[in-house]
């Protein structure tokens, strides 16, 4: 862990308790066979508002206690570990980093209260195809007399069911693959034109596609400025990314220390299978890229918290590292448990369903290196 | 960098000192391993005996011993201050395994009589060591050495032969783990003695490696001899006194900033002069940028992890779980790196010698073949392994007790 503060330190044996006593992975269990719509346990949410978890990143005078994102990583990576499902991230770290990085006085002050006291659950749509491609964004805006008709269609939105506001990102100018001419409209859930619908996933989260048909929005639905939305949009993923690092490393930690206690435990040709060498090697190999990955982890967020320049490369760092992390991770929990782990009954198959829902949220590995590599000129 | 320094002004003087005292014609320069100091002309010695004298070459050794008695911070604001002019600390690398391995165990297990001996010739550049560890039947299984020294009253008689000896023919005193007895189980009968070279009883044969010529060396010891005191540690408890010394040695080689000298060119910056770009300004060859880009993203990992350790011991010499994995992730670091720098420079990077090639592509070569030893020097890529399933995971002995 980071040299944490006495501060940090303390809301992470608090969020960890938690969530051993409150949201265990059975209760995701749980939420996922009752089949409820929105994807996450309606008595949960009250309880995470309460909590004072969605007014991390927020300021004072919004109701928030801005203690900034190495912070909200504490929280997301503890909620992480046991595949807590809530709209915290979506809502209280992208959804309010949208307005603190590009919102009006008046939108602040409509919609960053409301995200706190989580009567308001804010989300990104962003992506148009089953590829994360931001600059791809072809739903179009047309100006009215009044503001703004959009028209077009969002995919996999995440926690799409249970939002009341969408930052929609929208095309004014130019077309699909240009940077310039991206606005984001705040667009609330019940617009007349808006329809929504549930996608059935494999991780049993709450996304939805969204159909906007001649939807109609004031001109002051703008988040930020007209036609130059795409560094907005940027800044608002990288947040996300950086967000999605911490909870990834989290579920890998815990699949890690699944993995292990598996491993002093398990007998086979009467030794504990952790004496093999090959499987001494493994764990030895799946730590050294664990403690590199929480290194990456903790300095996209480190970056964010100092606004440093380099934090762009830094998220994308973070999500390509703990994604690859994840990734293995989330085989060899299985491997490595043996025929128990493929029973849907032992918890391995949550971990590997959640790690490939997030590896390609908001950008895959794939998408990252390349990301990083144009940021470096190459 | 935190908005107030507390070593601000600490900074300032040593930037006001480098001003005074650092020969600007050795600026950027540096010494290689295997001393060659030669080609940098007089103020070489100057410029060592001046940073001796402030006891710079161990800055955070007692003052008695010949450090300057500062704090590890302190010592990277030299290191910092240096790097930022140019400038180079010659004195670890002058005392060959002095500074890094042998002083630190020396501080730790050494009589104050060794201590005032050996020290001070070790933190001003004077005296340069080597270790005579591995031997041609212990490896990565070190505790099975045969070298054996016995007790003749006033001396210790040494025989056996030793292998890998850095620096072995150009050293002028030895840090040796010997046999003393052959009777107890093999990690308990071994003490740690130090020797002078400059003796009959002692022989060393430089040995050729795929990169050509090489520090390391094969030392033979044919009743040489060692004072009685200077057994480091009691008598057959050099098993602790070598782990202590091992842990110094993984701890220089995690790929931390080295002392100075020139920055290596970037990877990225010479694919793109060697392979091209396309129109929007990636490298042409995607296979190779895919694979650089992987590289890279490990590389700032590493130094991430680096930052991170350094924070979270906060300027204690705490050795976290996290440090563990340092051997082995610098370790991939940099032989990928060099494996990348030879495809880039596709058939330029078969130079072994000649007009033909640049300096910097033989260089490049070298570097790649010296490599190889990354991962079997210092503990192999599976002994580190078995390190941490055992120590850092508490997995079971996966290996033979002997």
């Amino acid at each position: 862990m980071a040299a944490l503060t006495e501060e940090q330190s303390l809301l992470k044996d608090q969020v960890s308790a938690w969530v051993r006593e409150q949201s265990p992975v059975v209760k995701f269990r749980e939420m996922r066979d009752s089949g409820v719509e929105q994807a996450f346990a309606p008595t949960l949410w009250p309880t995470v508002v309460e909590m004072g978890w969605t007014g991390i990143i927020v300021p004072e005078q919004y109701g928030g206690s801005d203690l900034g994102y190495l912070t909200f990583g504490v929280v997301l990576e503890e909620l992480g570990r046991q595949l807590v499902a809530s709209p915290l991230f979506a809502s209280a770290l992208v959804g309010a980093s949208g307005l603190l990085l590009g919102g009006s006085e008046a939108q602040k002050k409509q919609y960053l209260p409301t995200i706190v006291d989580g009567t308001e659950i804010m989300t990104l749509a962003v992506d148009e195809g089953p590829r994360h491609a931001p600059v791809r964004t072809a739903l179009q805006a047309k100006k009215t007399a009044a503001g703004y008709s959009l028209t077009g269609t969002k995919t996999f939105v995440l926690e799409g069911m249970a939002a009341t506001t969408f930052v929609v990102a929208a095309r004014t100018r130019g077309a699909a693959g240009e940077t310039t001419g991206i606005t984001l409209f705040l667009v609330p859930a019940t617009a007349k034109g808006l329809s929504r619908r549930r996608l059935n996933t494999f991780d049993s989260r709450g996304y939805a596609n969204l159909e906007l048909t001649n939807v109609e929005v004031e001109a002051s639905a703008v988040l930020g400025s007209v036609d130059g939305g795409f560094a907005l949009l940027d800044g608002m993923l990288d947040r996300a990314r950086a967000g999605l690092g911490a909870e990834m490393l989290g579920t890998a930690a815990q699949a890690f220390d699944m993995t292990l206690s598996y491993l002093k435990t398990r007998v086979q040709f009467g030794k504990v299978i952790g004496s093999f060498q090959a499987l001494g090697h493994r764990a030895a190999m799946l730590f050294t890229s664990m403690e590199l990955a929480r290194s990456c982890a903790e300095g996209a967020l480190q970056a964010l918290d100092a606004k440093a320049d380099n934090a762009a490369e830094l998220c994308s760092l973070s999500k390509s590292k703990v994604g690859d992390f994840l990734h293995e991770m989330s085989n060899q929990l299985i491997q490595i448990h043996g025929g128990i782990g493929m029973t849907d009954e032992f918890d391995a198959g949550f971990y590997l369903k959640r790690a490939r829902a997030l590896e390609a949220l908001y950008g895959n590995q794939a998408f990252h290196r390349d990301r990083f590599a144009r940021l470096l000129g190459f | 960098m935190p908005e107030s320094d507390p070593l601000s002004n600490f900074r300032a003087a040593v930037r006001a000192w480098l001003d005074e005292n650092f020969p600007p014609n050795l600026k950027n320069k540096s010494v290689g391993m295997e001393g060659g100091a030669d080609d940098l002309g007089p103020e070489i010695g100057l410029w060592r005996e001046r940073l001796a004298k402030k006891g710079w070459g161990a800055p955070t050794w007692p003052k008695e011993y010949g450090g300057a008695g500062l704090s590890h911070a302190e010592a990277r604001a030299i290191n910092d201050e240096m790097g930022r002019v140019g400038a180079f600390n010659p004195i670890p690398l002058l005392t060959g395994m002095g500074i890094t391995m042998v002083g630190p165990t020396l501080l730790e297990y050494g009589t104050e009589d060794q201590k005032r001996r050996h020290l001070p010739g070790i933190a001003t550049g004077a005296v340069r060591w080597c270790l005579g560890l591995s031997e041609p039947n212990a490896g990565s299984d070190l505790a099975s050495l045969n070298t054996k020294a016995e007790d003749k009253g006033d001396h210790f008689a040494v025989n056996g032969q030793k292998i890998w000896t850095s620096g072995a023919d150009i050293s002028q005193w030895c840090g040796a783990l010997v046999r003393t007895d052959p009777k107890l189980k093999k990690h308990d009968g071994i003490s740690f003695l130090l020797l002078p070279m400059d003796q009959p009883g002692v022989r060393t044969r430089p040995i050729k490696l795929i990169a050509g010529a090489s520090p390391f060396c094969e030392t033979y010891f044919d009743n040489a001899v060692a004072e009685k005191t200077d057994l480091l540690g009691k008598l057959n408890d050099g098993w602790n006194v070598v782990k202590r010394l091992l842990q110094h040695e993984r701890q220089s080689q995690t790929g931390g900033r080295g002392p100075g000298g020139e920055r290596p060119a970037k990877l990225e910056e010479l694919a793109k002069q060697y392979v091209g770009t396309n129109d929007d300004g990636t490298l042409a060859d995607a296979d190779l940028r895919t694979r650089l880009t992987s590289h890279l993203m490990d590389a700032r990992a590493h130094t991430l992890t680096i930052n991170r350790i350094t924070a979270e011991a906060k300027g204690k010499v705490n050795v976290s779980a996290a440090a563990s994995i340092l051997k082995n992730s610098a370790t991939h670091v940099a032989q990928t790196r060099s494996e990348l720098m030879l495809e880039v420079m596709g058939a330029q990077g078969l130079a072994w010698e000649g007009n033909e090639f640049t300096k910097q592509e033989v260089a490049a070569v070298r570097e790649w073949l010296f490599g190889k030893a990354m991962s079997i020097y210092g503990g192999s890529f599976e002994v580190q392994n078995n390190i941490i399933s055992k120590n850092i995971l508490g997995l079971p002995e996966t290996t033979q007790k002997g």
